[in-house]
């Protein structure tokens, strides 16, 4: 299994639960190497079901919501699904500005999320 | 003996309150990925001790970070031989960023609407909505490789 920098990832049952290490996610060399380890989760690894926990992420950018797109038609282009959870609301606010919460399904915590899976 | 003006006369020294409720500075960029870090820290504390909320310094972060990131990567074309200039100023009412590249510019009014249900899923494009969005006011120099940027505080929640 690779080694991840950018990311924690634990299992729950089926679901694969991603928690990010990084408080501000905008630093462009850290995105880059995000967006590989959260694709090959899905390209190496082929994990179905994918919960990304937001906790203790407190910024992040444009070029991470790039991934975050990219990442999210990789998992339905795969047969998986991916739910977000943990969101604060500064960073609701920037899915809901640009519409993304139509096509993240976010979720109010881990629990809820979990669920949503079964 | 010679006139000597009191320490304490208001008129000895230049006025210094205005200053201290404004913070100004001027910073010169290299064309570099995670350049902005150089004056980003200052800025956000300085909203701190400004007194501006943690939403508001969270907004003015945003748009502060993704008009740096354009210019350096968009306009510079992270060429080495340019530098990106940066101007702040924080008051307790109102921040504005003024971030200048030396690139040949472009026009906002083409980048297409990220909301947009065709575009939904791009993953590039959001950073001059979101810019629009958290600020207050902003514009575009007619050539397009200026953005000024102006937040008015928010009236405090509650």
């Amino acid at each position: 299994m690779a080694t991840h920098r950018r990311i924690d990832v634990s299992k729950l049952g089926d679901v694969t639960i991603v928690r990010f290490l990084d408080k501000k996610i905008l630093d462009e060399a850290g995105i880059l190497e995000l967006g590989a380890e959260l694709f090959g989760l899905v390209e190496q690894d082929n994990r179905k079901s994918l919960l990304l926990n937001f906790v203790g992420v407190e910024f992040l950018s444009s070029a991470a919501l790039g991934k975050l797109i990219t990442l999210d038609r990789k998992v339905k282009s795969n047969k998986g699904r991916m739910k977000m959870s943990n969101i604060r609301p500064e960073i609701l606010e920037v899915f809901q500005i640009t519409k993304l919460n139509k096509i993240f399904d976010i979720r109010k915590d881990e629990a809820e999320a979990i669920s949503a899976f079964a | 003996m010679p006139h000597q003006k009191h320490p304490a006369d208001p008129s000895a020294q230049p006025s210094e309150s205005a200053d201290a409720a404004e913070w100004r500075r001027s910073i010169e960029l290299p064309s570099e990925r995670g350049a902005s870090r150089l004056i980003m820290e200052q800025l956000l504390e300085q909203l701190g001790v400004h007194g501006w909320s943690p939403s508001d310094i969270f907004a003015i972060h945003l748009a502060a970070e993704e008009a740096i990131v354009n210019a350096i990567v968009h306009g510079n074309k992270l060429d080495p031989s340019k530098v990106v200039q940066v101007a702040c100023v924080v008051s307790p009412t109102l921040a504005r960023i003024e971030v200048t590249d030396q690139g040949s510019g472009f026009d906002p009014a083409s980048v297409p609407d990220c909301r947009l249900e065709d575009r939904l899923e791009a993953p590039n494009g959001r950073g001059v909505m979101l810019m629009r969005t958290f600020m207050t006011r902003i514009e575009y120099s007619p050539r397009g490789n200026r953005v000024l940027m102006e937040k008015q505080r928010s009236p405090a929640e509650g």
